[in-house]
């Protein structure tokens, strides 16, 4: 297997190039915009056989996405924040329209204020519109989930849209060694994209994006949450078959010295990174401290995290975004659901951190595991590392 | 130009059953457009009445392939499918010809839809965007729209005691398309079949972005009677408040000359949305509608007999 020096985005770059696409429309934006431009040389070099439409914004990159999709094509975009919002208008058609487009996201907090840095309001702010939602850890990971990402979307049982998450700029633009695979084995793990109704079909004429009011709406979405449901074991066996095959084995979730934990971090993408450097050291000074990993946050893991919970003391989740209701962060309101019907909880407290790409050091997590012992209740929600 | 015969005996791309308003100028657009095409279509449309009244679920009046993606990205959608085409071809996985089609209403074209349509012809997509153009939201309940005209009552510009309607005149879309530099851009008028198919079939001969602005007379809307569609688009044409012209590769053509030209007041008196300029003290208001009409039409003159003359 080649080893390479790439950034996130030449890594999911990369991925695009053997995956091949029929089509990719897309639209730049910073941090995501190499992913495309990328991409774009690629085609420019004839390294691939994509149609690539350079859309004059994001709105009309995803609705280029689904006429090309509704032809019976392999399709892929790439995109972040404020083009992930301008998109998210079509965003559920997509889900519902059952298109398994996969979309490249790089994380970047939400305007306004204006800020071009990592926080995962962006991909939080479409959690619920029928989208698979991958994190990465890492260029590996990203460049490994794209690749996975278009088998799980494909599958029969799931047909579904998927997004790939990395961190802005910590993971986008940091050039990491990563291991790809050979051109042949891409492309063989790939395989052909199986064409289930296609507009270009002229023998068989039929209509989509029907008007579906109160008699039939509700039907029609029953399929996308059948399909949820699906995507979990897929998401599973998907990420098995391609440990067995390349040596890396993905999950719903990842835990790190979690197994004898009593004290553990939950947190998504970049930041898992880092704490895992902090819980071998605390590990080292005696202390069984963990980390929970959430890869995938659609379909949400819930009983595989509170089954993963369920023997810490205390756990701490970490939201790199708010949902200003006043009951804490996406992850862990999600998570406190979760718990609920649990046997054994542990205590959970959510820290809220690096909003708009304020860092999170080794130093932040080693406070956050001290201040994690010192925990006596549930239900804490606090605004770590933001100055008074 | 199709014959009748030929238009007629080719399948209908809308069958009836539908539930437009009776009297409705869209579907004569869609079939005109469409049956003048004599490969396949693939249609895209923007939400609205078009999409409403064809599709509603479980129903579909439409025997081509059809896709309603959302309001604003007809054009956009369309290019996606184009391109989709493009890419199979290259693999050999399609081998027919077909001509792509994407309607949209002058909300949807004039203004949500305006981005997404400059953007597919600046791309050069080898698509026809049609704007059934009703001068209104009439999906929703007739609200104004960049294309409404000057002096019209709408819910949103309302004829009131200080107001008298819309304030503002028409933005005039065809020319804006023109100054884009596509291969083919056109202004047509339900009333007017022989001109529309005709434009339609000289669209579909041409490789690359093509726009053709239909006015659409609808009945709900504009208030008169459905049995008068047809009259409205006649009506406009001859007050000259929508000519009938064509350019092709930049070469301006008059397609329509009335005979005599008619003061502006013989299509507004037919329409309730006119109705209140007659009240003491709006007849300035029809008056620059009148010098407004006057201009557009002497300034397309010129443009016409610069670059090769009225059709005689």
């Amino acid at each position: 297997m080649p080893t390479l020096a790439k950034t996130g985005n030449e890594a999911m770059a990369e991925a695009m190039r053997q995956i091949n696409p029929d089509v990719v429309a897309a639209y730049p934006i910073t941090p995501a915009t190499e992913v495309v431009m990328i991409f774009s040389q690629f085609v420019a070099d004839g390294l691939v056989d994509t149609e690539y439409v350079a859309a004059e914004s994001e709105h009309s990159a995803m609705s280029a996405c689904v006429g090309a999709a509704s032809a019976g094509c392999r399709v892929m975009t790439g995109t972040s924040s404020q083009g992930l919002q301008l998109m998210s208008e079509i965003l559920p058609i997509v889900s519902a329209l059952r298109q398994p487009i996969v979309l490249c996201e790089v994380n970047r907090a939400l305007s306004g204020p204006i800020n071009i840095h990592c926080d995962h309001s962006d991909t939080m702010a479409v959690r619920d519109f029928g989208w698979i939602q991958i994190f990465s850890e890492n260029a590996q990971e990203a460049y490994d989930s794209v690749l996975q990402a278009v088998l799980i979307a494909e599958d029969e049982k799931v047909r579904l849209p998927a997004m790939v998450t990395t961190d802005g700029f910590i993971i986008s633009h940091c050039m990491e060694k990563i291991e790809t695979m050979e051109d042949d084995a891409a492309k063989k793990y790939i395989g052909e994209h199986k064409v289930k109704n296609s507009i270009l079909n002229l023998e068989k004429p039929i209509t989509l994006g029907s008007l579906d009011l109160q008699d039939y709406y509700f039907e029609h979405k029953m399929p996308v949450v059948e399909a949820m449901k699906q995507a979990k074991d897929v998401i599973v066996k998907v990420g098995k078959e391609f440990g067995q095959k390349f040596g890396r084995e993905y999950g719903l979730l990842e835990e790190y010295k979690l197994a004898d934990a009593e004290f553990a971090v939950v947190a998504l993408g970049s930041t898992c990174g880092t704490t895992k450097a902090v819980v071998d050291e605390l590990r080292n000074n005696g202390l069984k401290a963990g980390l929970l990993k959430v890869r995938v946050f659609r379909p949400f893991p819930g009983e595989e995290i509170a089954q993963a919970l369920s023997k810490v003391k205390a756990a701490v989740i970490l939201d790199r975004s708010d949902t200003y209701c006043n009951q804490g962060g996406q992850l862990y309101t999600e998570i406190r659901s979760a718990m609920y019907e649990a046997a054994k909880k542990p205590l959970l407290a959510n820290y809220i951190y690096g909003l708009g790409g304020r860092e999170i050091s080794l130093e932040g997590i080693r406070q956050i595991y001290k201040q994690l012992q010192e925990c006596q209740s549930s239900g804490q929600v606090i605004h770590f590392g933001v100055r008074e | 130009m199709p014959k009748l015969k030929d238009l007629v005996t080719r399948r209908d791309p809308l069958c009836g059953g539908h539930r437009a308003c009776t009297g409705c100028g869209a579907p004569i657009v869609v079939r005109q457009v469409l049956m003048s095409s004599s490969e396949p279509v693939v249609v895209t449309s923007a939400t609205g009445c078009l999409e409403v009244v064809t599709t509603i679920f479980p129903y579909t009046a439409w025997n081509v392939n059809f896709l309603h993606n959302a309001f604003e990205n007809s054009a956009a959608t369309c290019s996606g499918i184009e391109a989709a085409c493009k890419a199979l071809k290259r693999k050999g996985k399609i081998k027919q010809n077909i001509n792509f089609v994407a309607f949209g209403g002058d909300g949807g074209t004039y203004d949500i839809g305006f981005q997404s349509l400059s953007g597919a012809m600046e791309r050069g997509h080898d698509m026809l965007y049609v704007c059934y153009n009703n001068e209104a939201y009439m999906n929703t309940g007739v609200q104004r729209s960049s294309a409404t005209p000057k002096g019209a009552a709408t819910t949103t510009a309302p004829a009131g005691k200080v107001i008298p309607g819309k304030v503002q005149f028409s933005k005039n879309l065809t020319e804006i398309m023109i100054a884009h530099d596509l291969p083919y851009v056109a202004q047509s008028a339900v009333g007017f079949w022989r001109d529309l198919t005709a434009k339609s079939e000289k669209a579909f001969s041409i490789h690359g972005p093509k726009f053709i602005n239909v006015l659409q007379p609808c009945c709900l809307g504009w208030g008169y009677k459905p049995a008068l569609t047809a009259e409205m688009g006649r009506l406009a044409a001859d007050t000259c408040m929508w000519p009938l012209y064509e350019v092709e590769n930049g070469v301006y053509k008059l397609n329509y000359t009335p005979k005599v030209k008619k003061p502006i007041g013989e299509f507004l008196k037919t329409q309730d949305r006119f109705r209140h300029l007659n009240k003491p003290g709006n007849g300035a208001v029809v008056e620059s509608m009148q010098k407004e009409v006057d201009r557009r039409w002497e300034a397309l003159l010129l443009r016409c007999k610069h670059e090769g003359g009225i059709q005689k």
